[in-house]
């Protein structure tokens, strides 16, 4: 099963095209106020990134590049939803209530910033939490059952 | 938008359907796991096109974004059929 292959093709073009899905996966979150977007479908973008960095380079490799635990990445983003709606009490306005304002910066010139994109974010993280951590325990369930058999 | 316009736009959807349609027969009664692969990868390719002239055909940019969409879903629903096909399991624990 364990057959030394060399993957050169896939992982050059992983190389290349992971920038691409995360840029797409961020632009979703980002564009999501005002065209098809938002944060749930970014999210699933962002974790078919990871998902492909893990097909292509196993999953002892991508720990070590990038040590995230995605169970943890669940827990902020219901946190940054939660304290998002939580700050309107600070104003003395209703639960989940969101502003917006219109801000000069010396790039972008005027843009529009709304505090729902605090939300769309903890969405994003919570989306790519759990995508993650499903895919990450199908595949771990069954490398833990091949060492214990091993032993 | 001229009326020889839509029509040729209109050919064209009933062309990617007959190439839909006999991908799905090489999908159904495809001898080998591989063919199949590469069956439903056309499929989606072909998924583009379609999106891509309704994007036309409905005058509309708000589609532009599902196409890129469809093409990374195909890309990554390929390459891990190719894994599971070639090494019996999609993510592999170490690989140097």
């Amino acid at each position: 099963m364990h057959s030394r292959s060399n993957d050169l093709i896939l992982k050059t073009t992983t190389n290349i095209i992971v920038f691409v899905i995360l840029a797409f996966s961020v632009n979703m979150l980002l564009s999501g106020h005002n065209a098809p977007g938002g944060g749930f479908i970014g999210g699933l973008m962002g974790a078919g990134a990871f998902l492909l960095l893990y097909v292509s380079y196993g999953l002892q490799p991508v720990h070590r590049i990038l040590p995230i635990n995605f169970t943890y990445m669940i827990a902020a983003g219901l946190l940054i939803a939660i304290l998002t709606g939580a700050g309107s009490f600070v104003l003395g306005v209703p639960f989940l209530s969101h502003s917006f304002g219109y801000f000069q910066f010396p790039l972008l010139g005027k843009t529009e910033l709304a505090t729902a994109m605090l939300f769309d974010l903890g969405v994003y993280l919570t989306v790519i939490g759990v995508t993650m951590t499903i895919i990450l325990s199908i595949a771990e369930d069954k490398i833990e059952k091949e060492v214990g058999e091993g032993n | 938008m001229t009326d020889w316009f839509s029509m040729v736009v209109y050919i064209c959807l009933f062309v990617i359907t007959i190439s839909i349609l006999l991908l799905l027969y090489r999908a159904v009664v495809g001898p080998s796991n591989p063919d199949r692969v590469v069956a439903l990868d056309t499929i989606g390719i072909n998924l583009i096109a379609i999106t891509g002239l309704m994007a036309i055909l409905l005058d509309t940019v708000q589609l532009n974004d599902i196409i890129l969409l469809i093409g990374i879903l195909t890309f990554i629903a390929t390459v891990a059929v190719a894994k599971f096909l070639e090494k019996g399991v999609v993510i592999d624990q170490d690989r140097d």
